[in-house]
């Protein structure tokens, strides 16, 4: 479940491990998942010893997959149900489907962390975005999300999206980050802020979002080592847009329908080691799984899941 | 004159110690590999990157197709670029690594389309 790199990796190295019958579900019109969005490059260095962007990355998998006679892709599927028997209910256009499979592998990434995850008080106008739904936007619809942006949190979605941005003429006002460094890769901060100077504010929080229909400003306070308000070191940047990246969160609903235990606190399966779930026959890996920094590691960490429900099937 | 950097040519992003007299490198240390002393050098005497963005499309299955340059281009160049960019309207369905527009603003690069892209 699920054509992003993840499923992408996991059924290609199940029919490569002998599989027979491969059924790859994926609710979006494309195979690719979020690589589709990445426009950027920067992926592929490990697993093709060259860099990459996210549409080329994909690509490369997506050509094997279409020479791969055993696996059938079905796209624009979107799987409602999962039981612990293992039977899947999915959606695709015109039609309910029923399958049983006897190995699962659940490849369905992460959603972002919203603005209401991390509380910041203020009215709600338009122009509030989590930065990955701006990079859709900005990427494959052609929409620019505004005019003057800021942005919260340094993690590399926030980052990329700040250089995105700037590229597209939006005057990125400043990345505001609480914690004492960035989550995001040091390369990043280089190449998408200090390139363009945009300011990056760390141990700072927005302590109140402004404006009636439209964001109008942003007010901004300094935090000290407990996160505690500084007293008059706030100051106010005006501005229409306000992205939000303050993280991903591990989608396993479907996991946790088919009755598998699941870690509160990070939504990732509770497990014995990597790709597995305390359901026998079912799998997650990618960033179901765990949240990766690079797509090379889902890669390989999810072919691994595809030979591991090979395994599982042979000793059934 | 000594100055610090990070490489941006992978992931790793190793902090980079230069010894520069003014635009001429004397030495370059901290690169986990060869890479980053290249970059170390470049990056004094004239900062380059790629450019990837994405163009609109006409007819085609997708709204935008993602593209890049074949090779890094001069850093003060990527605002011109851009605005180049954005007068092209790709209207006949391409494979990824297709060549979208040859030698680009005379910069010696090209435009490549970075997927495949269908008719509606
Ligand atoms: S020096 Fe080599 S290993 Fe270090 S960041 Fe540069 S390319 Fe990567």
């Amino acid at each position: 479940m699920g054509g992003g790199p993840a499923g992408m990796a996991a059924a290609l190295a199940a029919r490569a491990a002998g599989v027979q019958d491969i059924l790859l579900l994926e609710r979006d019109q494309h195979l690719g998942g979020i690589l589709n969005q990445c426009i950027h490059p920067g992926f592929g260095l490990h697993h093709f010893k060259e860099e990459l962007t996210g549409p080329e990355y994909a690509d490369r998998f997506v050509r094997l997959l279409k020479e791969e006679q055993g696996i059938e892709v079905s796209l624009r599927s979107f799987v409602v149900k999962l039981t612990p028997g293992r039977e899947i209910s999915y959606f695709r256009p015109g039609a309910l489907e029923e399958v049983r499979a006897r190995a699962v592998i659940l490849a369905t990434g992460c959603r972002e962390r919203t603005r209401e995850m991390i509380q910041i008080p203020g009215s709600r106008p338009a122009g509030i975005y989590p930065a990955g739904l701006a990079q859709k936007m900005v990427n494959m619809e052609g929409w620019i999300p505004g005019r003057e942006a800021v942005i919260v949190g340094s993690g590399d979605i926030g980052l990329i999206m700040a250089r995105r941005m700037a590229l597209e003429g939006v005057k990125v006002k400043g990345v505001v980050e609480i914690q004492k460094t960035s989550r995001g890769l040091v390369r990043n901060v280089v190449q998408c802020l200090e390139d363009f100077g945009i300011p990056l504010y760390f141990r700072h929080r927005i302590s109140r979002i402004h404006g009636a229909d439209r964001v109008e400003k942003v007010d901004v306070v300094r935090v000290d080592d407990n996160l505690k308000d500084i007293p008059g070191s706030g100051f106010e940047v005006p501005c229409d847009t306000v992205l939000v990246s303050v993280g991903l969160i591990p989608e396993n609903e479907l996991l946790e329908m088919a009755g598998g235990e699941i870690d509160r606190a990070a939504n990732t399966p509770v497990a014995a080691g990597v790709n597995l779930t305390s359901v026998p026959g079912v799998f997650a890996c990618g960033n179901a799984c765990k949240v990766y920094d690079l797509v090379d590691w889902v890669t390989r960490d999810s072919a691994l899941a595809g030979r591991m429900a090979a395994e599982y099937l042979e000793k059934k | 004159m000594k100055r610090v950097m990070t490489c941006i040519e992978c992931p790793q992003g190793c902090r980079l110690e230069i010894e520069a007299d003014g635009r001429r490198v004397l030495s370059v240390a901290g690169q986990k590999c060869k890479r980053g002393d290249k970059y170390a050098r470049q990056e004094i005497e004239a900062p380059m990157r790629t450019l990837t963005t994405s163009v609109l499309t006409g007819g085609l299955e997708l709204k935008m197709l993602p593209v890049r340059t074949s090779k890094p281009i001069p850093k003060e160049k990527l605002f011109e670029t851009m605005a180049a960019v954005k007068r092209i309207v790709v209207s006949s369905p391409v494979k990824a690594g297709a060549v979208v527009a040859t030698d680009f603003l005379g910069l010696g690069v090209d435009l490549v389309a970075c997927r495949s892209i269908d008719k509606k």
